[in-house]
């Protein structure tokens, strides 16, 4: 006989509805203590009101978005016409990848010092900690203000690709340091003992032993990454620019989707394809929250 | 062999280190763009002034004073945090010792969703869906500090959620059951015993979410009128040091810039203090 | 007269049958160890008695437990009230984080006790009755959890009195213990069977035999031999008892 109880619930001997029987225990222990029956609801309540603001933002705009994609949203260059997400979308990825090529390496070798090299503790260890909480923390807005001091003004970037996709890699660099250390630090220690006690040198064994068992750790976390990347503003608006063009260079200014998106929203003209394009954007973020669960849940498994 | 691994030993060693490069110049480049206007303009009637008319016809003489972007930046978080604490700490705790196991399934795919909406689309909802229902409910304009307000109580939602999820989740079973033993209902068990364990890392979800709020540009910019002078009203627009910045930043040359500059410092102060105080809570949490 | 009186019961946990037709009364103002090898069903019985079973998922019963009478799994049974009836110490001392006052206070408070003075007094009989009042009363509001694992065991015997329960429950409530704070705990065993009816888990044979009056021995989630503890120990009827209080297994 398999049992629906929950946990928490009342264990109720055999007979009648085991639903009936349960929701009647319920009801009367809720009569008995109407002050915890409260709570429960208010705290029910909230669920509800949280996942409703959810539906009701994702609802709104896949409802009023997918049907306004058309084929002129999606030819090559942007008129004042058409409003092409095109350009916009090829920026993106051109940004995301170029943040994640200076990102990934650098958070990566940075997570196999802090859990393969370092010495738990040690100063360094200790600053890097601190200071990558420090980086998480820090607004977008400020990111961007860095970002064109420091790239675009004194590097002399100029308003470019180059100079956004770094001050994204900054912005991103903690998420992937953090995941890839988590993911480093969950591989068992027995491997590393195995490989050292067969001769292997250090580097040989984070390389071929430690690595991929963390491998989809360490795609969670690009993946989350890739996320924030396409779905940043404020750091991009006077970094990369709003330049609605296919760039020439890494150096020539061009917008992302959601500059595109804040560009087009602000002007309130075209809101049906403003809508078309908070749709793509929505759906990518979906499909990169379904990835990075897809491979989360992967690792779970094993 | 040798040489390999001990190059490798330090390129791994200097990519550890890009973060506190990055912390250090991020510091540097604020402070040594934004001091150089406190030469020009004194810090208190900067801090304290309550009229914003930058110098855009070059005449010499702008006026910047940035205490309505401090309160509205201060009025537009406490609100969001007054929305956005109660129902996402709530929510957390059921979700951490309430809800049916397949609701969870469903529901934390559904948070991480949430939290990872850019938050230009929330700022679209925010001018398609809320400007409009304040402004048929309330009145105004619509584009209010009320506005504002909801529209990051929604988006601080998932994190202090999550946070609120992650720290009841860690205290220890027992504590629960030693209340039920004594013959305390489950949800006073979760509310007396367990919560009080929990406490620091609630008190970490919600400072995380004022960072949040407080730091959050795109949105706000988008619902909240952006008018720069003293909150009048919860149906009057509002400016917050982030909206301060983007709203100027692209036109703004000399003095006028670096005032934006100096704003930007007074928010990175703002948000290292809150981190410092995030931490600090967050270690306690894991101590205790 | 028995407390507990328990009719063919049969515990699963979804299909797993974890105890098998137990027919056991309990005396009142007796001590009643349970033992057995691990994962005989010993603990999953005396969960059964004030239903902290309830928490897992899947586990259901047949058959009957009752308290003076009362059906304990009957349909209109307050559980919360059952469990102020029948209190529980456990294996890991589970002080509260907040100040020893509180922790005794937890209990009362949830049955709707509120005036001070009367709190003062349930705090300063619990922890006399739990025999650690000397050496707490000048730290009340410190933190219970700066105390020593036998400091906190004994505090939370009196947290479990401070509600006035008639059955306290003890599940292996020495196992986490020094051998000292052990000997403390089972001294006030001895003192407490006097007002309460005492259950006890345990894995050390000696302890049974040492405190218990009878004493009951599972294997396998059936109780193999249920009787005084004296002639359980020195003439046991079923060879397997014999098997196991010799050592021979388990």
């Amino acid at each position: 006989m398999k049992s629906a109880r929950a946990a928490g619930t009342p264990i109720l001997r055999p007979g009648g509805s085991r639903l009936l029987n349960t929701l009647r225990a319920n009801l009367l222990h809720w009569k008995r203590h109407p002050f915890s029956a409260l709570i429960r609801l208010a705290c029910f309540l909230s669920t509800c009101i949280t996942v409703f603001a959810l539906l009701d933002v994702v609802a709104d705009i896949l409802i009023k978005g997918l049907p306004n994609l058309k084929p002129s949203l999606f030819s090559l260059t942007y008129t004042t016409d058409n409003q092409s997400l095109l350009p916009s979308l090829i920026n993106t990825f051109i940004i995301t990848a170029l943040s994640l090529i200076v990102a990934v390496p650098l958070g990566v070798g940075g997570a196999i010092y802090l859990s393969e090299y370092a010495k738990r503790n040690s100063l360094l260890v200790r600053a890097v900690r601190l200071t990558a909480e420090t980086l998480a923390g820090i607004p977008s807005i400020i990111y961007g203000l860095f970002g064109m001091m420091f790239f675009v003004i004194s590097l002399n970037m100029g308003l470019s690709i180059l100079a956004g996709a770094l001050t994204l890699s900054l912005m991103v660099l903690p998420v992937i340091l953090r995941t890839t250390e988590e993911a480093l630090l969950s591989v068992p220690d027995g491997y590393r003992e195995g490989s050292y006690s067969l001769g292997a040198g250090k580097l040989r064994t984070v390389w071929r032993i430690v690595l991929p068992p963390a491998s989809p750790g360490i795609l969670a976390g690009v993946v989350l990454s890739i996320g924030r990347i396409v779905g940043e503003t404020a750091a991009l608006l006077f970094t990369a620019g709003t330049l609605a063009r296919l760039p020439s260079s890494l150096l020539s200014s061009g917008r992302t989707l959601s500059v595109h998106m804040y560009v087009l929203a602000g002007e309130g003209l075209h809101i049906g394809e403003a809508y078309a394009t908070a749709a793509v954007l929505l759906v990518f973020v979906m499909l990169m929250n379904g990835l990075s669960g897809l491979i989360s849940r992967r690792i779970i498994k094993e | 062999m040798r040489l390999k691994e001990r190059v490798m030993r330090w390129v791994f060693a200097a990519s550890a280190s890009v973060c506190i490069a990055a912390v250090v110049l991020i510091c540097v480049f604020l402070f040594a763009n934004g001091i150089p206007f406190f030469k020009k303009y004194d810090l208190f009637a900067f801090l304290s002034g309550t009229t914003w008319s930058p110098d855009i016809y070059d005449t010499g003489k702008g006026v910047y004073g940035i205490l309505p972007m401090i309160v509205g930046s201060i009025y537009v978080t406490a609100g969001a945090l007054l929305i956005g604490g109660p129902i996402g700490i709530l929510a957390g705790v059921y979700m951490a010792r309430f809800a049916p196991k397949n609701l969870l399934k469903v529901l934390q795919p559904m948070m991480a969703l949430m939290a990872g909406i850019p938050s230009v689309v929330y700022g679209f909802f925010g001018i398609t869906n809320l400007v409009p229902m304040v402004r048929e409910v309330f009145g105004g304009t619509g584009f209010s500090i009320l506005t504002a307000c909801l529209l990051l109580g929604i988006m601080i939602l998932p994190t202090i959620l999550q946070l609120t999820y992650s720290a009841v989740k860690a205290v220890p079973e027992y504590y629960f059951e030693g209340s039920l033993a004594l013959g305390a209902t489950e949800e006073r068990s979760v509310f007396r015993a367990v919560m009080p364990a929990a406490k620091s890392g609630i008190l970490a979800a919600v400072v995380l979410g004022i960072g949040r709020a407080i730091g959050e540009t795109m949105a706000v910019v988008m619902v909240a009128g952006n008018q720069a002078r003293m909150p009048k009203g919860l149906l009057k627009g509002v400016r917050t040091l982030t909206s301060n910045i983007v709203t100027e930043m692209g036109y703004a040359a000399d003095m006028h810039r670096e005032a934006l500059i100096a704003t930007g410092v007074v928010l990175f102060v703002f948000i290292l203090l809150i981190n410092l105080l995030f931490s600090i809570l967050k270690r306690k949490g894991e101590t205790a | 007269m028995s407390k507990i009186e328990i009719k063919n019961l049969d515990l699963y946990y979804d299909d797993l049958q974890a105890l098998k037709n137990v027919n056991m009364s309990i005396a009142a103002n007796r001590i009643t160890a349970f033992i057995g090898p691990s994962g005989c069903g010993k603990s999953t019985l005396i969960k059964t008695l004030n239903r902290m079973n309830d928490l897992i998922p899947g586990c259901h019963i047949t058959g009957s437990v009752t308290l003076d009478g009362e059906d304990i799994y009957g349909k209109d049974l307050d559980v919360n009230l059952l469990r102020k009836r029948v209190g529980m110490v456990f294996q890991k001392p589970n002080p509260f984080p907040m100040t020893i006052y509180d922790n005794i206070a937890y209990g009362p408070r949830t049955h709707g006790v509120h005036r001070k003075a009367m709190l003062d007094e349930i705090v300063e009989k619990s922890l006399q009755d739990a025999a650690i009042w000397g050496e707490l009363k000048d730290r009340l509001l410190k933190s219970a959890l700066g105390l020593s694992g036998g400091q906190q065991q004994r505090l939370c015997i009196a947290r479990a009195l401070a509600v006035q329960p008639e059955v306290l429950l003890m599940d292996e409530p020495t196992s986490a213990l020094d051998p000292i704070s052990t000997a403390k705990i089972e001294e006030l065993a001895l003192q407490l069977k006097e007002h309460y009816t005492l259950v006890m888990v345990t894995h050390n044979m000696q302890q049974a035999l040492r405190v218990s009056d009878t004493t009951a021995f599972f294997l396998l989630g059936e109780v193999v031999e249920y009787s005084d503890t004296e002639k359980l120990f020195s003439m046991p009827v079923d060879k397997r008892t014999e098997d196991y209080i010799t050592g021979r297994f388990g």
